[in-house]
C-alpha cells in the first residue's frame, strides 16, 4: 500500500480532500495577480465532484494544486491526510503516485502500445509480475479495449486513446482521481462513454473523482457540482440543481 | 514484495520507434568511430613501423653520434668508440653498422628512388630479422644486396620476380648489383623502402661515405651482465661524442623524436579529438531533438509521479545504447579500412584490444557529455504545464 496511508489515521475520519483559506498568484512583484481567492472545500472518500465555470476562473490552477504538480503558497491543503503546504519536491512527487490523472489532451507515450502505456503507471508501485499482468488486462478489457492491447497510440480513435489514459489512471487503483476536460476532444456519444466508464471503474474502488469540465452533458453523474467564477468558488443552486 | 515487476525498458522501446532517427544516430557514431581508429591506425603505424629496425638490433646497447636524433636524422662517429666500449667489462661482440639513403633505379621502368640502405658486417649476426639471417652469407660477394619485401610499387615488382626465380641485376647510385634475398621490414612514414647489404658493399655504393665513420653501434653482452651497470662504465669512459643506451630507450627516442619534433604525433591526436567533437556533436543533436520531441510525455510521467531521475536514467541510456549499437559496425568497418591501407601503403595497421577498449571508452563518453548536456531539456518539462 502507499506510504501515506501507513502514516495517515483511519480513512473514514479524513476526507479525501480538505483545503483551507488556499490562495495562489501567478508573477512576481507589481505583475503579481492573484488567481485563487479563499478556496475552503472538503471532498469525502469516494465522492464524485464536479468543477465547472467559465474559462480562466482558476479550476485549471487549482486542479494543479490538487495534483501536487504546483506548490502550494498560502493556506493549507491535503490530500488523504498529507499537508501540501511547503512539502519538499520528493514529497510532492510522492504525492502524486496516489494520484490519477487524466488530462484533457489523452497525453499517452506514442512508443508504447496501449498494454505498456498502463505498464507505465504501474513502473513506480510495488506489484509482482503477474500482478501487473493480471491488473492491466482487466483495466483495458473494462474499458473495452481488450483486442488493442498491442495497438500503438497511433493507431487507436481519440475515444479509444482516452479510454487508454483512464485505464492508467485507475490500473494503480489510485484514492484520488483528476480530470480535466477529459472529453473535451470527444464527440457527444464517446465522451460520455468515457466518463460513465470513470464513474463505474471509480465507485467499484472507492476512489474520490474531481473532473473539471465545461461539457454540461455529463453534469448529472455528479454527487456534488462546484461552480468556480474569477478565483472564488460561488454557490450557484441552478447549477448545482442538475445533480438530483 | 518478494518479485517485483521486470522495469519496461523505456529508452530502447523510445530509441526503437523512430527507425530513421536511430539509423542516423548509429550512423553517425560509427562514422565518429572510424575516424577516431583510423587517425590511432596510423599513428600507431608510424610508431610500430618508425621502430622495426630499432627492435631488430641483436645486442641489448646501442651506440649513436650524441647528434643523432631519429633514423632520419643521423650525425656519424668514428667507430673507435664503438672498439673503445667492447673493452667494458660484460661486453660480448660490437657491431657497426652504415646508414644512409642510396639512389635505386627501378629495373623496370629505370625511375630513381630513394632507399635506405643498411650496411652491416655479414660475418655478425647484427639485425635479429630472418630473411636477413639466412641470406647474409650472400653478402659476402661483391655488389649484392638483400631487398625489402614490404617495399612500395614504385620500387618494381622485385620480390615477387625474385621469388619468381628471376635475376635482379639494377644500379644503386651507378653502381651495378644484384638482388641476392628478401627481408621483412615496413616502410615508415620516412623510409619509403629498406635494403641491406655488407659494409663493404655500402661502402662501394656510397662512395661519398668514409670507412670508419659510421651511424649506429650494436653492443651485445654477455649472459648476465647488469645493462644498467655496463651503460654507466662505458659513459664515465666514453667521450660526449657519443651516446649509449638500451635499446629499448634508443626506440622510445624514436618515437618520441616523431610525437615531438615531426607534425606528425599532433596531426594524428588532433585528429582523434575532431573525431570526438564530430560524434559528440551528432549524439547532442539526435538525443536533444529526441528530448524535445517526447517533453509532453516526459511531463505526464513526471505528473504521474516518475522522478526527474528515472528521466535522466532513460537519456543516458539512450546515449549508451546508442553509443554501443554505434561502435559496433564503426569497428567492423575500421577493421575493413585498416586490411585495405596495409595493402595500398604497407603502413602495419594493426588493431589491438586495448585500441578497441579505448576508442569504446571515448564512444560513451562522447555520448555520455552529449546526453549529459541534452538532459538540461528536462528541466522544461513541468508537469503543470500538461492541464
Amino acid at each position: 500500500m502507499s506510504r501515506l496511508s501507513e502514516i495517515s489515521p483511519p480513512e473514514t475520519s479524513i476526507p479525501a480532500i480538505s483545503i483551507r483559506q488556499l490562495n495562489h498568484y501567478y508573477g512576481q512583484g507589481s505583475l503579481r495577480k492573484q488567481v485563487l481567492f479563499d478556496i475552503n472545500l472538503d471532498i469525502e472518500p469516494s465522492e464524485i465532484i464536479i468543477l465547472t465555470g467559465p474559462s480562466g476562473s482558476g479550476k485549471t490552477t487549482l486542479l494543479t494544486l490538487l495534483g501536487s504538480l504546483r506548490s502550494v503558497q498560502e493556506g493549507n491543503l491535503s490530500i488523504l491526510g498529507q499537508e501540501l503546504l511547503h512539502a519538499t519536491k520528493e514529497q510532492m512527487t510522492l504525492a502524486r503516485r496516489n494520484i490519477g490523472f487524466i488530462f484533457q489532451a489523452h497525453n499517452l507515450l506514442n512508443f508504447l502500445t496501449a498494454y505498456q502505456n498502463v505498464e507505465m503507471a504501474l513502473e513506480i508501485q510495488e506489484v509482482t509480475e503477474a500482478e501487473a499482468d493480471a491488473r492491466i488486462r482487466a483495466v483495458l478489457s473494462a474499458v473495452g479495449l481488450k483486442d488493442r492491447m498491442d495497438y500503438y497510440p497511433s493507431d487507436l480513435s481519440g475515444g479509444q486513446k482516452q479510454r487508454v489514459a483512464i485505464a492508467r489512471a485507475l490500473v494503480s487503483q489510485p484514492k484520488i482521481i483528476l480530470a480535466d476536460e477529459p472529453t473535451a476532444a470527444l464527440d457527444k456519444k464517446s465522451g460520455r462513454d468515457v466518463v460513465e466508464m470513470m464513474e463505474k471503474l471509480a465507485r467499484e474502488q472507492g476512489c474520490t473523482i474531481l473532473l473539471v469540465t465545461h461539457d454540461n452533458r455529463i453534469l448529472d453523474l455528479a454527487d456534488r457540482i462546484l461552480y468556480m467564477e474569477d478565483g472564488y468558488l460561488v454557490n450557484r443552486s441552478d447549477i448545482t440543481a442538475t445533480v438530483q | 514484495m518478494t518479485q517485483r515487476k521486470k522495469p519496461l525498458f523505456l529508452s530502447w522501446l523510445q530509441l526503437r520507434k523512430e527507425r530513421a532517427r536511430l539509423l542516423v544516430a548509429i550512423a553517425g557514431i560509427s562514422f565518429a568511430d572510424v575516424l577516431m581508429f583510423l587517425q590511432m591506425g596510423f599513428r600507431g603505424a608510424l610508431f610500430s613501423s618508425a621502430v622495426e629496425f630499432h627492435h631488430s638490433l641483436n645486442g641489448e646497447i646501442v651506440m649513436l653520434s650524441s647528434r643523432s636524433r631519429s633514423l632520419i636524422a643521423l650525425d656519424r662517429f668514428t667507430e673507435r668508440r664503438l672498439y673503445q666500449a667492447a673493452g667494458v667489462t660484460g661486453v660480448a661482440s660490437v657491431s657497426p653498422i652504415y646508414l644512409n639513403s642510396l639512389q635505386w633505379r627501378n629495373p623496370e621502368n629505370k625511375e630513381i628512388w630513394e632507399i635506405y640502405a643498411i650496411g652491416i658486417n655479414p660475418e655478425h649476426q647484427v639485425l635479429n630479422i630472418p630473411g636477413v639471417a639466412a641470406n647474409r652469407a650472400r653478402l659476402r660477394e661483391p655488389d649484392t644486396v638483400l631487398f625489402n619485401l614490404g617495399s612500395r610499387r614504385e620500387f618494381g615488382a622485385i620480390a615477387r620476380r625474385f621469388q619468381a626465380g628471376e635475376t635482379i641485376i639494377t644500379e644503386i647510385d651507378q653502381r651495378q648489383i644484384q638482388v641476392r634475398g628478401l627481408f621483412k621490414l615496413s616502410p615508415t612514414f620516412g623510409i619509403n623502402a629498406y635494403l641491406v647489404t655488407s659494409d663493404v658493399n655500402f661502402l662501394r655504393m656510397a662512395t661519398f661515405r668514409q670507412g670508419g665513420l659510421i651511424d649506429v653501434g650494436v653492443i651485445k653482452l654477455k649472459p648476465g651482465a647488469d645493462v644498467q651497470a655496463v651503460l654507466a662504465e662505458m659513459r664515465s669512459r666514453l667521450p660526449n661524442d657519443v651516446k649509449v643506451m638500451t635499446r629499448d630507450d634508443y626506440a622510445k627516442a624514436e618515437v618520441a623524436f616523431w610525437n615531438a619534433s615531426t607534425p606528425v604525433g599532433y596531426t594524428f591526436d588532433l585528429g582523434v579529438v575532431i573525431a570526438f567533437i564530430v560524434g559528440a556533436v551528432i549524439v547532442y543533436q539526435i538525443l536533444y531533438s529526441d528530448v524535445t520531441d517526447h517533453l509532453p510525455e516526459y511531463a505526464t510521467l513526471k505528473a504521474m509521479g516518475f522522478r526527474d531521475r528515472y528521466l535522466l536514467i532513460v537519456v543516458f541510456q539512450e546515449a549508451l545504447i546508442l553509443a554501443v549499437l554505434g561502435f559496433v559496425p564503426g569497428t567492423a568497418i575500421a577493421l575493413g579500412i585498416y586490411r585495405i591501407t596495409n595493402l595500398a601503403t604497407m603502413l602495419p595497421m594493426a588493431m589491438d584490444i586495448g585500441r578497441i577498449v579505448f576508442v569504446l571508452i571515448l564512444t560513451a563518453i562522447m555520448s555520455s557529455l552529449s546526453a549529459a548536456i541534452a538532459v538540461r531539456k528536462l528541466q522544461t518539462a513541468d508537469p503543470a504545464d500538461i492541464f
